[in-house]
């Protein structure tokens, strides 16, 4: 029983609205990503529910008890921040300590604690070191293990491996998923990799200019997107969006736009029938292109390979269409030449339409 | 080959020598002619050459002087307690001032001023404010009903009084950087201590503090080499006295030069002044470092293991 609520959170530092009257219910032991660009204000709101920044208006509850006037150390909160925040005068088991120290806890429970925990994160061998003496990716754990020692009812992490290296943190995030299902408790957590929010989060909550976009599981952020900006956000490389017109030709619902024309799925039909004409975003992703000759529906696109990106499993693809650069992903053992036009198809279920005007999904 | 091995590793020497060898003239001349002058028995207006050599007589003299023996404890008094009181109240003063408060960068230059008032005028201008008759202290203190206190004139309230004024003029100094370490501590590592459950008295006595530690030992340092050396404030408003209860070592230096003419005694009184600043700094100095060293081992054992 201590799933936060965020009720109406408005943050403005002056005139300007940071957070605009934010609404989120995380449940009870769920792992909760905020995901945005930077300067979208999930940051911000990961601080008030800690309580490092305080709410202009509206209430936040942590296991049904409104906190917004508490001090953090009241909020049964552990934090993990990006740049691991550790007290740089203080051993690694002096740091993982602290709080419990000052919660006057019997030396030999503090003990027992620090042991636990150093011996789960592999950092035993560091206690008596100090922050200066530390690689980052053991800093991270320590910072991890701080928070851990502390047995609170909600973690909350800001970008915790934000500062490291690819490889580490991949490492990391595959620990970070072990130690969450090894775990009872609500977690929050901050990023702006697409990556880490897909991987890690029971619920994504995608946030852009201070407002939710979009909250629920990464399969249904990723195919069911409410808006432009989530479907761009979401996925990498990122969808590509084309101006097009709706219209229809023998009955059948058509979008098209500088240089394709694509029929559209009936069911798409029946959910927009009174906006032909209409002008719309037309957004399909890299994936979306398929190296193989149309069969039943599907459109065939002769497009031209501008350059081409090997990443190991896949290549990805420079073209053009309409003038305008797309990207295209294919499998990497493809042979592909510069300037070469091939041939893709592409599926109308895979087309995504968006108002033009509003960005939503249609 | 070797010649040229040899001016390739003798180039940076050579490029440093000018300046090296200036520097070391200008500091070391006039400490070796000082202590050469400290082993005669020279007078204010006779030639060097005609000087007796006196051996060690004026450290002699100097050490079995009563007046000596007063005239340190008197420093060693008015240095300790100017130095702990200024780092406490700077200090202080810092960690209360450190929010942004509206009005504040002008406050701030206000309290910095003290510190840019010339010392002979900061005498002056606490010579008339103890002043038993017009000061400002006593007529206070007669408006609200107090008897008046003899702040200059009694060999009890003389030090008191002239520590007041150093304190006066030199806090600020403190406080200025403390305020500028204060500001410099990192962020996060604060935020961290709140949700860790540090009350704002844990935050500054765990975190702020010693996070504070190596500048905090510097300015206390830079403070306690001045205060050892304090000397026109005192002169100015109480020239030693009453009796000698304000003659800091100091104001003994420049007594016995310039009312003495004890160029020779005077010499020797310098150098001991300056064992015993040198004496104090390298105390702080080898404490800090053996602190260093101490953790540099703790953290070779580590490595070890």
């Amino acid at each position: 029983m201590s799933e936060i609520i965020l009720e109406n959170v408005v943050k403005r530092y002056g005139n300007v609205a940071v957070i605009d009257g934010l609404n989120l219910t995380m449940e009870d032991n769920e792992f909760t990503v905020l995901v945005g660009p930077s300067g979208c204000g999930k940051s911000t709101t990961l601080r008030m529910i800690a309580g490092l920044e305080t709410v202009t208006s509206g209430e936040i509850y942590i296991g049904g008890k409104p906190v917004s006037h508490l001090e953090p150390k009241d909020r049964d909160i552990a934090m993990v921040f990006q740049d691991y925040a550790l007290y740089p005068h203080m051993n690694v088991a002096k740091n993982m300590s602290f709080a419990l120290r000052l919660a006057r806890q019997s030396k030999t429970e503090i003990d027992k604690r620090v042991k636990k925990v150093a011996e789960m994160l592999g950092i035993e061998p560091l206690l008596a070191r100090k922050p200066a003496q530390l690689s980052g990716g053991q800093r991270q754990r320590v910072a991890m293990g701080r928070a851990l020692v502390r047995d609170s009812g909600t973690f909350l992490f800001d970008e915790p491996l934000s500062n490291l290296d690819a490889k580490l943190r991949a490492q990391m995030r595959a620990e970070l998923a072990l130690m969450r299902q090894r775990l009872e408790k609500n977690m929050v957590y901050v990023t702006h990799d697409q990556v880490e929010a897909m991987t890690l989060g029971d619920r994504i909550v995608v946030m852009h200019q201070g407002i939710i976009q979009q909250q629920g599981t990464a399969e249904e952020l990723y195919k069911k997107p409410v808006n432009k900006f989530v479907a761009g956000f979401l996925g990498s490389p990122p969808m590509n969006f084309f101006d097009g017109i709706l219209g229809e030709s023998e009955g059948q619902l058509m979008v098209s736009g500088d240089g394709f024309t694509l029929p559209l799925p009936d069911e798409v039909k029946a959910r927009i029938q009174a906006r032909s004409e209409k002008a719309v975003t037309v957004g399909i992703r890299p994936s979306a292109f398929l190296l193989s000759p149309a069969s039943g529906r599907q459109v065939q696109l002769e497009l031209p390979i501008i350059l081409s990106e090997y990443i190991g499993s896949q290549s990805v693809i420079v073209s053009n269409l309409g003038g305008q650069q797309i990207l295209i992903e294919v499998g990497s053992d493809t042979p592909l030449t510069a300037n070469e036009v091939l041939s893709f198809a592409i599926d109308p279920e895979s087309i995504y339409l968006f108002d033009a005007e509003a960005e939503v999904a249609l | 080959m070797k010649p040229t091995r040899f001016l390739n590793r003798a180039t940076p020497y050579l490029f440093l020598a000018p300046a090296g060898i200036i520097l070391l003239f200008a500091l070391l001349y006039p400490i070796g002619y000082l202590t050469m002058a400290s082993f005669f028995d020279w007078r204010m207006g006779t030639p060097f050459a005609d000087a007796v050599f006196y051996g060690f007589k004026n450290y002699a003299w100097i050490l079995n002087d009563p007046n000596f023996h007063e005239s340190f404890m008197v420093t060693i008094t008015f240095a300790s307690t100017v130095v702990v009181l200024e780092m406490v109240i700077g200090v202080g003063l810092a960690l209360m001032l450190e929010r942004p408060i509206r009005g504040m960068s002008v406050f701030r230059t206000i309290f910095i001023l003290p510190m840019m008032i010339a010392p002979i005028v900061v005498g002056l201008v606490w010579r008339y404010m103890y002043n038993p008759q017009f000061g400002i202290f006593n007529k206070t203190l007669k408006k609200w009903g107090f008897e008046p206190i003899p702040w200059l004139s009694s060999p009890d309230w003389a030090l008191p009084s002239v520590i007041i004024a150093d304190i006066w003029q030199w806090t600020p100094f403190i406080f200025i950087l403390s305020l500028a370490a204060l500001q410099s501590l990192p962020r996060s590592s604060l935020e961290a201590a709140r949700i860790d459950g540090a009350s704002e008295w844990q935050q500054i006595i765990y975190i702020k503090i010693p996070l504070m530690m190596p500048v905090l030992v510097v300015a206390a340092l830079l403070r306690m080499i001045d205060a050892f050396k304090v000397l026109e404030v005192i002169f100015i408003m109480t020239n030693g006295g009453p009796g000698l209860s304000t003659e800091i070592m100091s104001l003994q230096i420049y007594k016995t030069a310039f009312v003495s003419w004890e160029l020779g005694r005077a010499a020797a009184l310098s150098n001991i002044l300056l064992v015993i600043v040198l004496v104090i700094t390298l105390t702080m100095f080898l404490y800090t470092k053996a602190r260093d060293a101490r953790m540099a081992r703790i953290q070779a054992a580590v490595e070890q293991y």
